[in-house]
């Protein structure tokens, strides 16, 4: 561990703290219209009748912001660090990546333009406008052609486990961003998907769970692989749980987004293929979070006192949760009650917070700390975000868990003689305290992450000022 | 791990071959893709509910509707309200018939959604008066107190932009929507002078409305 040295002139690390800094800001963006939206479906007045800020033009670029913006910069940050650490070769194209950084903030940048403006595709999670897919397809296939030329080049014999997470993803994100926003444009502000409702709705769900199994879920532990025994010092507890749960989630994966369309105008079939599918995930999307809590085992005293593990293995725990929860929710009969809930929108938090938001924190504070050469600036910081983001994460999860069940019993009780027991608005109503209380969960994660940003550029700035040890050697 | 003497695995060949992995994932993740989305596309059932003459009436949506759908994808309704109603009887109470696959055959793109903190539109048709929907997008809480729903004011102030009409039909022609020469040729007319106002509610009162369903009847085999 001592060894590790920032040597900038064998490694490029100068793009991978770029996208570092990216990440961190962008939490802070993509959370904070997170809480703001939230606060609007809790106080409606929120909306202000201003068209730009309203739920159904904010909720996109929440979700792009959170997932593309922050979710894209912490896996370009960290698969560039890695590719270079395992490989031991800088990365095949500087100039590359530096088009894939400048790219893929170009994208961001136009998504915070556009989605406000109204300009949709109308697809959830794929909703940029069919121009701006195309400068972003351009840009993730430099990524991915930088990303397996290092790997090409590389100077080990084998391919580390954290690059065939990392590869997989790129891979299928471009099957699924290619596939998903087939379209024929109209002018540039509007676009028709190619595909009629049914297939238009399967091919959504294969590609929005896909972005959820692939983009959140591999990518990440490609981050989980490296940074969980570097940060421990302890050697991945099981070679073979890996390769075994790796080739299992790659194969997997890629059925269950029939699962989002249980009881819809789709065949049967299809829904039940993906939710049987979807059961049978729970055995490698636990492989590999055991692979991971393991590797701790009988050094779990090192939790005690180090607080970017913790962030780690908090996010194993939450993401062991949700990849059950999951399965559980694909069955039919529960998927009867929790679809069109806030039931989803709870499991889908419980991974993006508890899970893609700490295993990325945990790793991006341990990468700061050795790309700048330096400690931490706040321990102190860095504890007090931990348990913000803990508890905010749990009180929104909670929120939706009971907001959720609760929509979903409301919606379907009957009284004595069979009629509708509540209308509809009955339920909207019953919602509001669980609505509040998810608003403050997020604000409150929503502080750890400012927390996060404050600690970050300060032990960046006070980096600066005293002579980096690359530089010393020099 | 075997040793230079021993036969290579087929895992060390992909963990030592960058290439051998990358041709290794890029077919393995196809293949759940090709099971469940290819034969959409050709099992006729997919589509085909049975549906008599007197029962089909599924048409494109007219100039009006179609400029009304793009509010209502441009406004992201369909992150609050869903419009497939399931085979429930609690659903059935309070939607109505349960959405079949022919519905949504000139739909592009889908708007099911998957979330319902409103209820769900799929049958949202002729329920409730023009009048109804006008106060309602003005004002929701005037109309249902506890609603959430924020105001849409400026549908009633913004005109549909009639130039662009014909060619969005035009663009939908191409991939696959019937629409004829006639409907691109008399498009920018219809919509002429029309609030988004008006295009959005002609769009919600035609939601569910096409097809004639007879009581009793199984539509989803």
């Amino acid at each position: 561990m001592s060894a590790i040295t920032t040597d900038d002139k064998t490694y490029n690390f100068d793009v991978v703290r770029a996208f570092t800094i990216c990440a961190v800001v962008y939490l802070v963006v993509g959370a904070t219209v997170g809480v703001y939206i939230a606060s609007e479906l809790a106080w409606p007045v929120l909306n202000f009748d201003i068209p730009y800020i309203t739920f159904g033009r904010l909720r996109p670029l929440h979700t792009n912001v959170v997932i593309f913006a922050f979710g894209g910069c912490t896996l370009m940050a960290t698969s560039f660090y890695i590719a270079q650490r395992t490989c031991h070769v800088r990365l095949w194209s500087d100039k590359m990546a530096w088009f894939t950084f400048w790219g893929w903030n170009l994208v961001m940048v136009l998504a915070v333009i556009t989605l406000p403006l109204g300009m949709t595709s109308g697809k959830e999670y794929a909703e940029l406008e069919w121009w701006i897919d195309i400068i972003l397809a351009v840009v993730w296939l430099s990524y991915m052609f930088n990303f397996i030329m290092t790997l090409a080049i590389r100077k080990t014999s084998h391919i580390y486990v954290a690059n065939w997470f990392f590869l997989g993803m790129m891979i299928m994100i471009t099957y699924l961003h290619v596939g998903n926003s087939l379209a024929i444009p109209v002018d540039f502000t509007k676009s028709y998907s190619m595909f009629p409702g049914v297939q238009d709705a399967m091919i959504q769900w294969w590609y929005g769970h896909n972005a959820v199994g692939y983009f959140l879920t591999a990518g990440f532990l490609g981050i989980m692989y490296y940074f969980i025994p570097k940060q421990s010092g302890l050697p991945i507890f099981s070679y073979r749980l890996s390769v075994l749960h790796f080739w299992a989630l790659m194969f997997g994966y890629a059925w269950l987004g029939a699962h989002h369309l249980q009881y819809t105008a789709l065949p049967d079939w299809t829904g039940s293929l993906g939710a049987a599918v979807s059961i049978a995930m729970i055995i490698p999307s636990w492989g590999g979070a055991l692979n991971g809590l393991l590797t701790l085992s009988g050094a779990w005293h090192k939790l005690r006192d180090d607080y970017i593990l913790r962030f780690l293995i908090v996010s194993l725990a939450f993401y062991a949760m949700s990849t059950f929860e999951g399965p559980v929710m694909s069955v039919k009969t529960v998927n009867a009650l929790s679809h069109y809930t806030d039931w989803t929108i709870g499991h889908v938090h419980s991974g993006a917070l508890g899970w893609v938001a700490m295993v990325s924190i945990g790793a991006i504070y341990h990468m700061v700390e050795r790309m700048w050469n330096t400690k931490i600036y706040s321990t102190a910081m860095v504890a007090a975000h931990f348990w913000l983001a803990t508890i905010g994460a749990v009180i929104y999860v909670c929120a939706m868990w009971v907001s959720g069940i609760m929509q979903g019993l409301m919606w379907r009780a009957t009284d004595d003689y069979g009629n509708l027991t509540y209308t509809f608005v009955e339920s909207v109503a019953a919602m509001h305290p669980f609505y509040a209380m998810r608003a403050i969960g997020g604000m409150i994660f929503l502080l750890g992450a400012i927390i996060m940003l404050y600690n970050i550029v300060m032990t960046i700035r006070s980096a600066d000022k005293q002579p980096s040890m690359a530089t010393a050697k020099a | 791990m075997s040793s230079n003497n021993e036969k290579m695995s087929f895992q060390e060949k992909t963990e030592t071959n960058v290439w051998l992995l990358v041709a290794t994932l890029a077919l393995g993740l196809t293949v759940a893709g090709i099971v469940e989305i290819v034969p959409l596309f050709y099992l006729p059932q997919t589509m085909d509910a049975g549906l008599t003459e007197e029962e089909d009436n599924i048409r494109p949506y007219t100039a009006l509707e179609l400029e009304g759908r793009d509010v209502y994808i441009r406004e992201g309704c369909y992150l609050c309200h869903s419009q497939m109603i399931r085979p429930f009887r609690d659903e059935k109470e309070r939607y109505g018939h349960y959405s079949i696959a022919a519905e949504s055959k000139y739909d592009h793109p889908f708007q099911w959604g998957s979330k319902r903190t409103g209820p769900d539109l799929a049958r949202v048709g002729g329920k409730y008066s023009d009048e109804w929907h006008f106060q309602h997008m003005m004002c929701p809480k005037c109309v249902v107190p506890d609603s959430v729903m924020p105001n849409y004011p400026w549908l009633a102030d913004a005109l549909v932009d009639h130039d662009t009409t014909a060619k969005k039909m035009a663009a939908l022609r191409m991939v696959g929507v019937p629409y004829t020469d006639a409907d691109e040729a008399g498009a920018a007319d219809a919509v002429k002078g029309k609030t988004e106002m008006e295009a959005m509610i002609a769009y919600l009162q035609v939601l569910g409305t096409m097809v004639n369903f007879q009581e009793g009847k199984d539509y989803r085999k």
